[in-house]
């Protein structure tokens, strides 16, 4: 078993018309054994921007404390808010920095650029290869069964309404059919004027 | 094979000895999706044949057709395909002469699980799965691990795309996670079977390297089986 | 010593806090992530007025694709561009960082930078690291002294060629060059060159796939490429997969309204 399935988990995010969608699941779990059902993999960085992280648990925790500490540096420095896409870089150049001890994450940016309102997605590598498509980005335990689903059900131009239905469905049913994740689920979809919480009915074995 | 090996005897190990493992397998690659409908199944399977990053073939079917009523889907070591179906069609051939009718599906079933159990310790590194039309005239499939474990379903993704599309076969046929009561969801045709399939292959082509060329789709029904061809990506 | 203010500040270069770490978990019998790669086929020839670079546009995470068009030309400088095949990081990571350098150089030396220098500090860097870093690159560009095609691999070494194919699908690339390719030919026939050399990585080797991207570089001008061909397209999906609204259960849902609206009423002051 690789170190990255250590504690389950897995983290989407679609690209809509004008919006996008992020959704993680919230298993803690240590190999076979659930330990907790309401870690949530994705955190609220900037108004506009999600951050997801998955992986090995204590270091999804510690980058998410290093990337708030040089992101706030920044911000204070700068006087003015990150944007997704510098956000980006510094997590990939933070990841590259560890390539020969790297932290055991594969981490998901969703967010729409706080002056052009575009979507912004962007996923990486434990060593912060960047990938922006225009489409979907999958992470964690169950990505090969979310690229099938999210491949199936994505179109371009979703309304925000179609884009929670396509996220949700593409992650309930693709970690159903994993054992390391699930255990409930949460969508966020981010548009200009405001943010959607849903939290989704699950099977919960 | 480390717990076999040397490791456990060290006073027999010659320092300098190079030890090779035996390892006679190969994954040739490619998926196989099959649906069961009230009346009918569909089984498709792309087909490409690689090993490696090389492809060698861009038009293989691997699909069998055992009987008017039944199609083997077969991927993984390419030689062991071979060899399993070969078998299968002597024992199928044995069968109708000493019996003079055709074997049904649900014996076809059950002798492929004894067939692939007989190799319990050097098995057929194969992911099989198995549609055809039961006595009662309905479809059905049968999918299995390598070493011969059989299970009855209505649809099945298998392959090394496998992961990927039985997924979306759980939403798309069997509507799971959906809240819907099941007037408002669509029937099971032949033509929607057939779509699906389709559409799992073209998704499977995008991220799967090993799938893709084209795709083979035999709908069988109580009057035969019809065979469709559907191009796919060749990258 | 450190200023108190920068004693949070990371320091640059490598950090290698977590290699005891991960060394341990490693041997506790958990097997190593796999990261991007690009299988790749990356080529780069000399024709008569300069060179042309060419890739394809997969990057794959074992048998799976992880992206279907990413770019693996690299801007070096303005007269040279370098394609990366190997660990996706280590080639993004390693030309961005010599990309650098050479604009630091061409601002201390007042000169454009020559392709030459490009492959030293690219060759140095990668044979320090001892192979550890994974990028097979396949420089180009033109200077003052001509164009010129380097092949580097990850130990170090280095090939100055004609026509240089990289990554999975070089051979499949190779085999094409070695049959068409001879000396001083034009631009179009260099292009069509070219994408024979990707197209047939792209169809007959796995890990390479999706489009193709060219880099055209002459004496002073530059055609970057992105996706020239597309040479793969995604089926059209037999279905609709739109969902009824409502389809999926939810359990609860809360909105977060960003626009803050704020209203000032005006209280006069009493001034009795």
């Amino acid at each position: 078993m690789s170190i990255l399935a250590y504690n389950g988990g897995c983290v989407v995010a679609m690209r809509g018309k004008d919006c996008v969608a992020i959704a993680t699941d919230h298993r803690f779990g240590v190999q076979a054994q659930t330990i907790s059902t309401d870690f949530k993999k994705v955190f609220h960085i900037a108004p506009r921007m999600f951050l997801g992280l998955t992986g090995l648990q204590t270091d999804i925790l510690t980058v998410r404390d290093r990337l708030m500490f040089r992101k706030n540096l920044y911000e204070t420095r700068e006087n003015r808010e990150m944007a997704p896409k510098p956000f980006s870089a510094m997590l990939s150049s933070f990841l590259y920095e560890h390539r020969f001890g790297p932290y055991f994450i594969e981490p998901v940016v969703a967010g729409l650029d706080p002056h052009t309102l575009k979507p912004f997605i962007c996923n990486m590598d434990l060593i912060g290869c960047p990938n922006e498509p225009v489409d979907f980005v999958v992470a964690g335990t169950c990505a090969e069964q979310l690229y099938g689903m999210c491949e199936t059900l994505w179109r371009p131009d979703l309304e925000p309404d179609q884009l929670f239905e396509v996220i949700a469905q593409s992650m309930m049913n693709a970690f159903d059919r994993d054992a390391m994740s699930g255990w409930g689920a949460t969508v966020y979809i981010i548009e200009k004027d405001k943010i959607t919480e849903r939290s989704l009915k699950t099977r919960m074995d | 094979m480390s717990n076999l090996g040397f490791q456990q005897f060290p006073e027999y190990q010659v320092p300098g000895v190079q030890q090779a493992d035996f390892s006679p397998y190969e994954s040739n690659g490619g998926s196989i999706v099959a649906i069961a409908g009230d009346d009918f199944v569909v089984i498709a399977a792309d087909t490409r044949l690689s090993s490696g990053y090389n492809i060698h073939s861009r038009d293989q079917s691997k699909l069998f057709k055992l009987s008017d009523q039944t199609v083997l889907g077969s991927t993984g070591c390419w030689a062991d395909t071979l060899s399993l179906t070969g078998l299968l069609k002597v024992r199928m051939q044995g069968y109708e002469h000493t019996h003079l009718r055709t074997m049904a599906t649900d014996a076809v079933a059950q002798m492929l699980s004894i067939t692939m159990y007989n190799r319990r310790f050097f098995p057929y590194y194969v992911s099989n799965i198995l549609a055809g039309i039961d006595k009662d005239g309905k479809g059905v499939v049968y999918s299995y691990d390598p070493i011969g474990h059989c299970e009855r379903a209505f649809y099945r993704a298998g392959g090394t795309a496998g992961t990927l599309l039985q997924p979306v076969l759980d939403n798309q046929i069997g509507h799971k996670n959906i809240n819907l009561s099941s007037s408002e969801l669509p029937k099971l045709t032949i033509e929607r079977a057939v779509a699906i399939a389709s559409d799992t292959f073209i998704s499977a082509a995008e991220r799967d390297i090993y799938t893709g060329d084209s795709v083979l789709i035999n709908i069988i029904t109580k009057d035969g089986i019809e065979e469709k061809k559907l191009q796919l990506r060749l990258d | 010593m450190d200023l108190d203010i920068a004693r949070d500040l990371p320091r640059p270069g490598f950090n290698f806090d977590n290699c005891k770490r991960n060394a341990t978990l490693l041997k506790g019998g958990f097997k190593p992530p796999t990261t991007t790669k690009t299988g790749t086929t990356i080529v780069g020839i000399i024709f008569k007025d300069g060179v042309i670079l060419g890739a394809d546009t997969r990057a794959t995470e074992g048998p799976i694709v992880s992206d279907k068009n990413c770019a693996k030309i690299h801007y070096l400088a303005k007269n040279i561009y370098c394609c990366g095949a190997g660990t996706a990081a280590d080639t993004e990571m390693t030309t961005d960082l010599i990309s650098s350098q050479l604009e630091l150089h061409r601002l201390g030396t007042e000169r454009e930078v020559r392709v030459v220098a490009a492959n030293v500090m690219l060759k140095q860097m990668l044979f320090r690291y001892q192979g550890h870093i994974s990028a097979a690159l396949v420089l180009g560009g033109v200077d003052k002294t001509g164009p010129h095609i380097y092949s580097i691999h990850p130990h170090g070494s280095a090939d100055k060629l004609p026509y240089a194919t990289m990554g999975s699908g070089s051979l499949a690339a190779m085999s094409v060059f070695e049959s068409r390719w001879r000396p001083d030919m034009s631009e179009e026939e260099g292009k069509k060159l070219v994408r024979d050399a990707i197209a047939s990585g792209v169809f007959n080797d796995l890990g390479s796939g999706s489009n193709i991207d060219l880099c055209v570089i002459r004496k002073g001008s530059v055609e970057y490429l992105r996706n020239y061909e597309l040479a793969n397209k995604k089926g059209e999906r037999k279905l609709d997969y739109r969902f009824k609204k409502g389809a999926t259960p939810v359990l609860h849902t809360s909105v977060r309204d960003l626009i803050v609206n704020e209203s000032v009423t005006v209280v006069p002051m009493e001034t009795s």
